[in-house]
């Protein structure tokens, strides 16, 4: 496996050999700076820890100064462990990694976190087909859940019904997007279709061969 | 910051042709290459513009052409590398930027009146 750390630029349309519009997101990718090695020794697993985007040296906490300093690089905002970091060849403490890690054509999983929706109902937040008609006297229950359970057997509604509630803001993970075009001088990847979040949220794209 | 490197992206990899500037209500000829297989013809399109819409690069018109009494409409992008060209045959006088009270419109009411210079 192989990743980045990078941010959601935006969406645009671009168009492929045979003249298609292909709706695009840009995204800016890396470049990261390896921040850690983890090894079986001495953490248990094997990992390598990635930071992304500048940060004010005066809003670092001392400790984590002390954590950039080793890798000899400058505060960062994200910090993600990326584990089984293409394997077999060893990644260095404070190496940095660009968009190189990416060619042209091939699929990568993007996930970041979507955007958040507020206090939805069920249409919304479970793709409910709602009550019945619009006419023939239905009156007010067009958007309304139906019924959430049985009567006297179980007495009660069980864990997990599908209900109103705080809609987006998970994490969400968009798998096989190709990679159109990558601008290494700027860092970007653009890839084919949508990517959650909003424009400037950050996101982990990674590749699994 | 955001913008610039949308518009990097725009710039580097999609091109706009010039073409003659029209508006809802020209008539227009659109020539667009269609590939069948290994083969390549051009396709003429004529019809009148019922609107442009959108901006930059993802900018598109539509066309409505009565064929056999069928209306047919198409969305055309302006960047897209399948059109050679766009001539405009007529001008003409509309009072909106999207003229889609044609599409209820048949026969002698669905004429447009020509821009005199």
């Amino acid at each position: 496996m192989s990743g980045l750390i990078g941010k959601k630029i935006g969406m645009t349309s671009i168009y492929d050999a045979s003249g298609k519009v292909v709706p695009c997101t840009v995204l800016e990718a890396g470049p990261c700076v390896v921040t850690q090695v983890k090894t079986i020794e001495k953490d248990g697993y094997e990992a390598i820890q990635l930071a992304y985007d500048e940060k004010k040296e005066k809003r670092t906490s001392k400790p984590l100064k002390g954590h950039f300093a080793k890798a000899g690089t400058s505060p960062k905002k994200v910090l993600r462990e990326f584990t089984r970091f293409e394997e077999g060849s060893r990644k260095k403490h404070g190496e940095i990694i660009d968009v190189s890690v990416f060619v042209e054509g091939e699929y990568v999983d993007v996930s970041g976190i979507s955007k958040g929706k507020g206090f939805q109902g069920v249409l919304k937040r479970h793709n409910f087909g709602g009550v019945g008609d619009s006419t023939h006297g239905q009156h007010n229950r067009l958007r309304a859940p139906g019924s959430i359970g049985s009567s006297s057997w179980p007495s009660r509604v069980f864990k997990g019904m599908k209900m109103a509630g705080r809609t987006g803001g998970n994490k969400v993970k968009m798998i096989n997007l190709q990679i159109m075009k990558i601008v290494k001088e700027k860092n970007l990847v653009v890839v084919k279709g949508s990517v959650p979040g909003a424009n400037g949220s950050y996101v982990i794209i990674e590749r699994w061969s | 910051m955001k913008k610039e490197l949308i518009q990097y992206v725009e710039d580097n990899f999609v091109t706009i042709k010039e073409f003659p500037k029209f508006k809802a209500g020209d008539t227009v000829t659109v020539s667009y290459r269609i590939v069948e297989g290994a083969k390549e013809r051009i396709q003429q399109f004529q019809g009148v513009v019922l609107q442009i819409a959108g901006s930059g690069v993802t900018q598109t018109f539509t066309v409505r052409k009565v064929s056999g009494g069928v209306g047919v409409e198409r969305i055309f992008p302006f960047a897209s590398p399948l059109i050679s060209a766009i001539t405009v045959n007529k001008r003409g006088v509309v009072r909106r930027a999207r003229i889609f009270y044609l599409r209820e419109l048949t026969g002698k009411k669905a004429r447009i009146k020509e821009k005199r210079n």
